[in-house]
């Protein structure tokens, strides 16, 4: 039958029961149905318990990321079809690498917590006042960083790097761009603090450069390269410490 | 808060995969390939200890041994982490990995001191 | 929450990685194959230096070994060898210019040159290597 798909979801309910089961979902096979559209079409029309999380719907906000056909990615960006057509049933997981609440939804709060870690945000030691006006930026100093600042923290990254699951400790892809976004931003002073703690062996040096964080990025953040490029300027700041230790730091 | 001293191992790393992927496959080709084919000569030990005579030839081939083998110690023992899950036994495999390479590194250096 | 709270929360599910998590995506079998070509570098280093421990010992301990490095079973495994070095060599060379971020003047270095330049460099090396080796028995 091709005017239906059949979706195959993760369904995980506490209360009811201890492990987690499969549920399949006979859908409409709408041609411009993304596959949250078909998630909410089950919501909707078919089980009204089936929890997930979504917003913009369009690709920006970072809500609506879930493991479709063993990939991480944003329900919102794929296409039913596509999916279907590589796979019949569609399976359907929350994100790997983070422990299951319920249904299709992961706890974060260990990513939040390290985006908090890494201070992303612009450190400044003195703020200038509003009186002095805006704080400006040459189109060269934005090139810099622009790349990085393009995350949407979707964790998709998370969910694609074979480290995390193994050791969640380590600080991941999406932190460790967000923190160089914001080292490159001329605007920031920060940078010490944030290798302080980036250069551990929870932070860059668990990154063997599988790189697949970058290939799953909806936003070609490229994260793989971030690290990369961390991992020698961390190496080089090491051996400039080491060699000259009276450089204050 | 202490910053990680990983970074000296990764320059080793680096180095050796660097060096090694410059100069390893013609070197194996050249060496161990070609000659069991018999499109080259192979190499006598006369013609090696002339090469090797240099003390120059001697550093190079002193920083590639050293630099590969610790390129493969540092590769590994993360190989055998994630790949075997095997990080409880640290302890073991650092000094399975790095402790090898040492001591090969320093039979390098031995041998070719006293060439 | 506090954190320990969180960890041992007995009713969140957690899924364990597998042994063989490397085995069930494509992507990271190709990343573990590129990982174990460290093992044909640290061979090739090895051999090296069997090389050189042999030519010191004695002509005939030389020899020998010569003969056994050219022996067709050390043939078929040196083939594998090369292999696995032309994949480190490729791979480390692809991805140098994602971990270097150049900038001349202002404006970032092409990643193509960066390559271009890695590229020009194996095959200086190569022929240098190759020039060395084969100049005293050609």
């Amino acid at each position: 039958m091709n005017d239906t798909v059949t979706l195959e979801v993760f369904r995980y309910r506490p209360e009811e029961a201890e492990e987690p089961t499969f549920e399949r979902f006979r859908v409409p096979a709408r041609r411009q149905w993304m596959i949250l559209d078909a998630l909410n079409h089950v919501k909707d029309d078919l089980d009204g318990s089936l929890s997930f999380r979504w917003a913009c719907r369009m690709g920006v906000c970072g809500s609506c990321g879930m493991t479709v056909n063993g990939k991480p990615v944003l329900t919102c960006a794929t296409y039913l079809s596509d999916a279907a057509s590589s796979r019949d049933p569609v399976r359907i997981e929350p994100l790997h690498g983070f422990p299951v609440v319920r249904d299709l939804i992961g706890d974060i709060r260990d990513f939040i917590a390290k985006l908090k870690r890494v201070k992303a945000w612009i450190v400044r030691d003195d703020e200038k006042p509003l009186s002095e006006g805006a704080y400006l930026q040459t189109p060269a100093e934005l090139a810099r960083y622009k790349q990085y600042s393009m995350c949407i923290n979707c964790m998709l990254c998370y969910a694609a790097c074979p480290i995390y699951p193994l050791e969640p400790e380590f600080i991941g892809p999406a932190a460790i761009a967000l923190a160089q976004r914001y080292n490159l931003d001329s605007r920031d002073a920060g940078a010490e603090q944030r290798m302080d703690v980036l250069s551990r062996d929870d932070g860059i040096w668990s990154c063997t450069f599988v790189g697949e964080c970058s290939v799953v990025c909806p936003k070609n953040v490229d994260p793989a390269g971030a690290i990369q490029r961390y991992k020698l300027q961390a190496t080089a700041d090491w051996f400039k410490s080491l060699l000259m230790p009276w450089r204050g730091r | 808060m202490k910053r990680s001293n990983e970074p000296f191992f990764w320059s080793l790393f680096s180095a050796g995969g660097t060096i090694s992927a410059l100069a390893l496959p013609a070197i194996v080709g050249t060496l161990w390939i070609a000659p069991a084919f018999g499109w080259l000569e192979p190499l006598d030990g006369d013609d090696l200890l002339a090469l090797l005579e240099p003390p120059l030839a001697r550093l190079g081939v002193f920083a590639l041994v050293a630099l590969s083998l610790f390129h493969w110690a540092h590769r590994f023992r993360f190989t055998l982490y994630d790949g075997l899950q095997l990080k409880h036994l640290f302890g073991m495999i650092a000094t399975l990995c790095y402790g090898g390479a040492t001591a090969l590194t320093l039979m390098a250096g031995y041998l070719l001191w006293s060439l | 929450m506090s954190k320990s709270y969180r960890l041992y929360h007995p009713k969140w599910y957690r899924r364990r990685m597998p042994i063989f998590w490397w085995l069930r995506a494509w992507s990271y079998t190709r990343f573990i194959t590129r990982e174990l070509t460290s093992l044909a570098v640290g061979y090739g280093a090895v051999l090296l230096l069997v090389s050189i421990w042999a030519v010191t010992r004695s002509e005939e301990t030389y020899e020998h070994f010569s003969d056994l490095v050219l022996s067709t079973p050390a043939l078929v495994l040196h083939l594998l060898v090369l292999a696995a070095l032309l994949l480190h060599t490729l791979t480390w060379l692809n991805l140098a210019p994602r971990a270097m971020a150049l900038y001349v003047g202002g404006r970032r270095v092409p990643d193509a040159l960066v390559l271009a330049a890695h590229y020009l460099a194996w095959a200086a090396v190569s022929v240098g290597v190759v020039w060395l080796l084969t100049r005293g028995t050609a």
